[in-house]
């Protein structure tokens, strides 16, 4: 069996650009020589491992994570699972994933975020989880409410949750956010509109799963994420050189 | 095993935020939501090497340090091992050679504690001087950028390392090398990243 070697060029024509001047706060932010491209050795294609030990069961469940016992933060009550897979459509396994979002009414949990909408004492805003054998991950929370933003003035961020990845290895480390179909605000956002392919843009958008709905209870929304996957080293010499 | 020809494509990248704190460092931004904060503890207490610690910040193109950064560190251990079932051999128990720091809401700074790593395997089969592999994300970041920490008294490897040798502007390899002093009888690295204009660091399409 051969091992796997590298990872794929990553496809930056579907990745925003780091200098994307119609969201501002890029154009101070992003460099403007080449990136220089490296062949893939230990440092990137090795990448943290992590294990039940990093985290609690109830990491992933943000109605209960935060609240006060006996009570639940308000908005609608979703569910948010797909599944972690690599380009090459196999699942990535026992890999960390971490979400962070505003409550129903577009406020964070954060001492920065100064948006009129209040707080929510049952709602931290947080959650981690390790994907399962088959790549697949599972969060409860509420529905994020959209929010203003400076940038042109009166800009809004579409409800979204923000999703951190690591995959095995660093290169494959990887920070998106889904947005929900059906949002309007999706075509109108300057982040969003960073990304130049709009089947990217489909591509992070969560899909209402109906059937996945708990009857009487909790919505449930689709979304995968996909890492970049590994060439097969196939009459290649191996990293450490033989 | 045959390769599967039915590719999908990556997800695309979407900034980090201005809030990135909430969700992957709570703790040091404040906010106790969990039992146990991921990446504060990189090397762990059985880790043989110099016990270092590195230091800078991350400026904008304006010059002005930018606070509400995340960095990623991964690392070897002393040996040149990652932690990882590809890293090259066994680490001490408790080794992670991960971990993640914040740049200070007032001041900018970020550091870390951890071990000097060894050299590591290249690509080619020639070792790679030892260097510290980061990761930053913030608002205005569209997707993570990835760079180097080599250390500055490590010339002659510096010199023979194959990555540093890629970079075509020899006086741009210098923005990847950390500088070393002592404090309180500690190696200290100091290290700052220029996200873009004087002297911008160099970052990498890994």
């Amino acid at each position: 069996m051969n091992a796997p070697g590298e990872f794929y060029q990553r496809d930056r024509d579907l990745h925003p650009p780091a200098f994307a001047p119609g969201y501002k706060s890029s154009v101070t932010r992003s460099p403007r020589c080449a990136l220089l491209s490296l062949q893939g050795s230990a440092s990137e294609i090795t990448g943290p491992v992590f294990g039940h030990g990093d985290l609690d069961p109830g990491d992933n469940d943000l109605l209960s994570n935060y609240a006060k016992p006996g009570e639940s933060p308000i908005g609608e009550r979703i569910i948010l699972h797909g599944r972690v897979l690599d380009e090459n459509q196999r699942p990535v396994p026992k890999t960390m994933v971490e979400v962070w979002q505003a409550n129903a009414g577009g406020r964070y949990r954060h001492k920065k975020d100064t948006y009129l909408a209040p707080i929510d004492p049952n709602f931290g805003g947080c959650g981690r989880t390790l994907t399962d054998d088959d790549g697949a991950y599972f969060f409860r929370t509420v529905k994020p409410g959209v929010y203003p933003w400076r940038n042109f003035g009166n800009n809004w961020r579409p409800a979204h949750i923000h999703i951190s990845v690591f995959g095995s290895g660093f290169a494959q480390r990887l920070i998106t956010q889904c947005y929900f179909e059906g949002d309007p605000f999706i075509a109108l956002c300057p982040i969003v509109q960073t990304i130049p392919d709009p089947e990217a843009i489909v591509q992070l958008t969560a899909k209402l799963d109906h059937k996945a709905t708990i009857p009487l209870d909790t919505v449930a929304y689709k979304f995968d994420v996909v890492l970049r996957g590994r060439r097969s080293t196939l009459f290649e010499n191996r990293l450490e050189g033989n | 095993m045959a390769q599967s020809r039915l590719y999908i494509k990556e997800s695309a990248s979407q900034t980090a935020g201005p809030y990135v704190h909430i969700g992957l460092a709570p703790g040091a931004a404040g906010f106790d939501i969990y039992r146990r904060e991921l990446g504060w503890d990189i090397a762990g207490p059985n880790a043989r090497g110099e016990r270092i610690r590195v230091e800078g910040r991350v400026l904008d193109g304006m010059g002005a340090a930018t606070k509400d950064v995340l960095l990623e560190v991964w690392q070897a251990n002393a040996d040149g091992h990652y932690a990882h079932p590809e890293g090259g051999g066994p680490v001490e128990d408790g080794f992670r050679g991960w971990g993640r720091v914040i740049t200070d809401f007032d001041t900018g700074a970020w550091g870390f504690d951890t071990v000097k790593p060894g050299p590591t395997p290249g690509r080619d089969g020639r070792l790679q001087a030892p260097h510290l592999n980061l990761w930053l994300v913030a608002r205005g970041i569209n997707i993570g950028l990835n760079t180097r920490l080599y250390f500055d008294d490590e010339a002659e490897r510096n010199t023979a390392d194959p990555v540093l040798n890629l970079i075509e502007w020899e006086d741009r390899r210098s923005t990847l090398i950390a500088t070393r002093t002592m404090r309180d009888g500690t190696p200290l690295y100091h290290f700052d990243i220029r996200l873009q204009g004087d002297r911008e660091t160099v970052f990498f399409d890994i």
